[in-house]
């Protein structure tokens, strides 16, 4: 039988050893990690925001500001000759399997220039068909704003909306109409702070 | 006791196969078989982890007492997951966003340490790389068959998205089964995953009742 510590010893020894090498591995791959990380939100911007629209790097471009819960909420803004012609940030839809993560890009004039989901656990085959890659239906949303359709259109078909929900799932459809929806308020609210030039 | 390279093979991909044989890794199993890719790259990347921490065990198990095994085994799985999840997060980006979702669940995964428990903490190092290596391509095959069958069943499609994890050149894989939106939706949804894999089980067990077989009980390893 040997005694205790040679236990504790080993184990140690094993910690330490692992933890030096995730340490080193840490090390090498930080800085591609976070230009990779950078990269990706780039593209996903560069769906809700057209190129045509800005000469700015809008991932450098960020306002913080505080959302309906008092959480802070990053708006990237996409400039052109040195005039904000839109914002993008993320907005909450609450859908069948939990939180529905989205991507909503504004122009200055309240239009809606692009909407994409980035992350959710809507039912595959049902709900999943809100991703670009399954359907086009998101897409249907670019060009609208606020009054257009008014807001008590606002809706999917079934509750007397203008939305057409998928065959089969409703609550997917109508969690993401209506996170476009407070998004857009939320722009309309905080519009000023969002649109000046610093 | 040295155990044969046929038998290590075998035992990988038929008799003693993880899923199939031991009833191991259901959890990984059940959650990342809606698709045929989804199970082979979820094989592939416990296949790199299982090797690599077999290997590392054989090396290391003559300094390794009774006592502390298993919270050493447990913490060279998890340094292997971090590893391969970092190293490819920075190098393999595009195969990160497809693959990237299921490299911590092999944490959750007790086959990798069901193997160094059974056979790597008492064979030699090349003996027990292979048997990593063999039941982690026996896992992935497992896997990319219930895949495949839930996906044809639920979706009406084989080895859909099959580029996003395996480069371009492999959307040739791609096919439409059955038309599409006929497809038996249950089949994708988590008691798809069961019935398909019992189905499955049912099969292999009478494959090897035919083939005159003694049927093993789950759970007991070969050595």
């Amino acid at each position: 039988m040997k005694p205790s510590w040679i236990h504790a010893l080993i184990l140690g020894i094993f910690c330490t050893g692992f933890g030096a090498l995730l340490a080193v591995t840490n090390q090498f791959t930080a800085d591609s990690i976070e230009l990779r990380a950078v990269e990706d939100k780039q593209n996903s911007l560069a769906q809700v925001i057209p190129d045509s629209i800005h000469d700015n790097n809008p991932v450098k471009d960020v306002v913080l500001l505080k959302d309906h819960e008092g959480k802070e909420l990053t708006v990237y803004r996409a400039t052109r000759d040195g005039k904000v012609t839109g914002v993008a940030y993320e907005i909450l839809g609450s859908g069948y399997g939990g939180e529905i993560r989205l991507m909503l890009g504004v122009a200055a004039d309240g239009k809606v220039t692009g909407v994409r989901a980035t992350a959710h656990k809507e039912t595959p085959g049902l709900g999943d068909k809100i991703n670009t890659a399954k359907t086009d239906w998101i897409t249907r949303f670019t060009g609208l704003s606020l009054g257009n359709p008014p807001v008590e259109k606002w809706k999917v078909k079934k509750d007397g909306g203008q939305f057409d929900q998928f065959s089969g799932a409703t609550i997917t459809p109508l969690g993401v109409v209506l996170a476009i929806r407070r998004g857009l308020e939320f722009f309309a609210e905080n519009k000023t702070q969002m649109l000046e030039v610093r | 006791m040295a155990t044969s390279y046929r038998t290590i093979i075998r035992d990988g991909l038929w008799d003693n196969n993880g899923v199939f044989g031991m009833i191991l890794g259901m959890c990984p199993t059940m959650a990342m078989t809606t698709s045929a890719t989804n199970g082979f790259g979820m094989g592939l990347a416990t296949a790199v982890v299982m090797a690599a921490s077999n290997l590392l065990v054989a090396m290391f198990r003559g300094y390794i007492t009774q006592e502390v095994r298993i919270p050493v085994y447990i913490l060279i799985v998890a340094a292997m997951v971090t590893l391969v999840d970092l190293t490819m997060n920075a190098w393999m980006h595009e195969l990160y966003k497809v693959l990237g979702l299921f490299i911590p669940l092999i944490v959750s995964n007790c086959l990798p340490l069901a193997r160094l428990e059974a056979f790597a903490a008492k064979e030699p190092v090349m003996p027990s790389l292979m048997d990593g290596i063999f039941m982690g391509i026996g896992f992935t095959l497992s896997l990319t068959v219930i895949g495949a069958v839930r996906e044809v069943a639920g979706s009406g499609t084989l080895f859909w998205d099959a580029h996003l994890l395996l480069g371009p050149a492999f959307s040739f894989m791609e096919t439409r089964i059955l038309p599409a939106d006929t497809g038996v939706l249950l089949a994708i949804l988590p008691p798809g995953g069961f019935l398909v894999t019992g189905l499955l089980l049912v099969v292999k067990r009478m494959l090897d009742l035919a083939a005159g077989k003694e049927i093993r009980m789950a759970g007991a390893h070969s050595v």
